[in-house]
């Protein structure tokens, strides 16, 4: 059954996320929309992928860690915030949305679990006039 | 079981939240987080320019509103609005008690020691060098820029407060959890050595500490279905002497507690999930287990703790040099190009005059100001964008000159520019945050409680 070849989708797809800030640091915490999936996750959002894909946006060493029992993953990004709280000159001084900017990253899954989760995290066609 | 409810998220939050909170069903205590980080340093400066001033300042006037519910009911309500200035915020908190007609029948604790302000050189000469966690530079060479340094404190003072017979706690910098688990412990008298019941606090503490982020503010996961967030209901954690608590929200109010929206605040400014560190207790935040409990109702328990540290975290905040912010709005066609544009002739313009700059950042508000590099390039077609500068200096005169060349960008620069109706950027000094370690024992005999009758 599983002869399909795996299929491209955005963790946005897979995982909601918030993000916040200690001094430069900022953390996302990645959390997976169904259990299922949080083993996709853990493997393939790695902190070595993590750091890859922020590139210049982080400065310093990337951590993760697990949180198994809420099927979630925290990542510390250090030196992402250009000094911090009032120090920093960015927009997103305190990395309130670094949540979505780590939501982009693509990963490889299923066929089956692309048709489930397709969509997810934007606001569905039908809603989107209200 | 008592019900702990939250109230204010930051200094600033939804006034009316409180209000709703206790008007809109059964709490037993009332919370109200008004300090981050730069709030003190803010505070600080306030105080230098008036005695009487250094705590948040609404803070009264909500006491004033909410003051004969209070009473009536016996909702106690524990906060850190004491800022640098607990004694005064008491004093007018007790007015305002007396002008709500409740003169008499309540009492305000006020827990001080936390502000060493006055004894950090006799610290910094006595061994406690108060290094940079971040850094481990030592404090010395900064002194004479110090604005504040206060000590996290935890629930113990509080618990004495509120075992006194006070119905108000006003603190200053207490630990945002304390303000959660003190009642905990004071209602079920927990030892202070039972760490799993305080790491079960501290989760509730966690959970409730940045109001509505618990009960579907902010809330990534299907932001569009959360209902009714005009009129949002804070959290409630309904806690039983075992530890375990519920999340809830009073029903007749907006937002939603499900376990997606009490995931995403778990997680909100996390660092080692494993050790959540306060003053009393090193909570395991690995540990936690969320259970569905019907609308609106999220079960929390399973969770550990360990003793804490010898140490007490120490806010530090001093000056750092001086900040502006200038922008630009740029239309379309060709926004983004035109934005650049404008940047790089203002950077000439400041490298001409040999301004000196730690740094000077350039985004495109509508492009690339909040995902960078990931947002990729901008298309041709974008109808607008907001060019926003960014310039800091231990030079006070190059911000300033920073500031007024920004204006001559719209006639000597690129087409289409408009939105500089605000004025020059405003010149701001820089509050920095110096983290620090000091041994337990040198704070907490400072430590005292007094009680204030309205």
């Amino acid at each position: 059954m599983n002869q399909e070849p795996l299929k491209t989708v955005p963790l946005l797809e897979l995982a909601h996320a918030r993000s916040g800030d200690k001094g430069d640091t900022a953390n996302v915490g990645v959390i997976a929309y169904d259990e299922e999936d949080y083993s996709l996750i853990v493997e393939q959002v790695t902190a070595e992928r993590v750091k890859k894909h922020f590139g210049s946006m982080v400065k310093g060493p990337v951590e993760r860690f697990r949180l198994d029992n809420l099927h979630a993953v925290n990542f510390l990004l250090h030196g992402a915030l250009d000094g911090g709280g009032t120090v920093s000159l960015m927009t997103d001084a305190q990395g309130k949305v670094f949540s979505t900017a780590l939501l982009r990253m693509e990963l490889k899954v299923p066929a089956e679990v692309a048709r489930r989760v397709r969509g997810r995290g934007r606001l569905p066609p039908e809603r989107a006039d209200r | 079981m008592i019900r702990i409810a939250s109230g204010q998220g930051f200094w600033g939050d939804d006034l009316e939240a409180p209000v709703r909170q206790v008007e809109g069903g059964p709490i037993d205590y009332l919370m109200l987080d008004y300090l981050a980080e730069v709030t003190m340093s803010i505070m600080q400066k306030q105080r230098s320019r008036d005695p009487a001033a250094g705590y948040a300042r609404d803070f009264p006037g909500l006491m004033e509103r909410i003051f004969p519910a209070c009473v009536k009911r016996g909702i106690k309500v524990v906060t850190n609005a004491g800022g640098v200035n607990p004694q005064e915020c008491a004093r007018a908190v007790a007015e305002a008690g007396r002008r709500a007609g409740m003169g008499g029948h309540a009492r305000v604790g006020v827990v001080s020691g936390d502000d060493l302000m006055d004894r950090l050189d006799e610290l910094l000469e006595s061994g406690h060098p108060l290094r940079n966690m971040d850094t481990g530079e030592p404090l010395q060479p900064f002194r004479d820029r110090v604005r504040s340094a206060n000590v996290y404190l935890g629930a113990r003072p509080i618990v004495d407060a509120l075992s006194g017979g006070a119905l108000v706690v006003v603190t200053g910098r207490s630990t945002d959890t304390a303000l959660t688990y003190a009642p905990m412990v004071c209602e079920f008298g927990w030892p202070w050595d039972a760490y799993g019941l305080l790491a079960s606090g501290v989760v509730a503490g966690h959970i409730n500490e940045c109001g509505a982020q618990a009960s579907g503010g902010n809330c990534l996961a299907e932001w569009w279905t959360i209902p009714d967030l005009a009129e949002v209901g804070f959290p409630i954690i309904e806690t039983a002497p075992d530890g375990t608590f519920i999340v809830t929200k009073h029903p007749g109010l907006g937002g939603a507690v499900t376990l997606r929206t009490v995931k995403e605040q778990i997680l909100y400014e996390m660092g080692d999930p494993a050790t959540y560190i306060t003053p009393d207790v090193t909570a395991d935040f690995t540990t936690i287990r969320l259970t569905d409990e019907g609308p609106d109702r999220v079960g929390v328990h399973g969770i550990r703790g360990r003793p804490p540290t010898p140490f007490l975290k120490v806010s530090i905040a001093y000056a750092a040099g001086y900040k502006a912010v200038g922008t630009l709005v740029y239309a379309w066609p060709d926004a983004a190009e035109k934005a650049r544009a404008a940047a790089a002739i203002l950077r000439r313009r400041l490298d001409r005059q040999g301004l000196a700059f730690d740094r000077v950042l350039v985004e495109l508000v509508g492009w690339d100001s909040t995902h960078g590099p990931l947002a990729g390039d901008p298309p041709g077609d974008l109808p607008e964008v907001q060019l926003r500068v960014a310039v800091r200096s231990g030079d006070r005169r190059a911000v300033e000159r920073f500031s007024r060349e920004i204006a001559p960008l719209v006639l000597t620069g690129p087409p289409t520019v408009t939105g500089f109706a605000g004025g020059r950027p405003r010149v701001q000094e820089i509050m920095a945050y110096w983290p620090a370690l000091i041994d337990r024992s040198v704070v907490e005999p400072g430590l005292s409680v007094d009680l204030v009758s309205v």
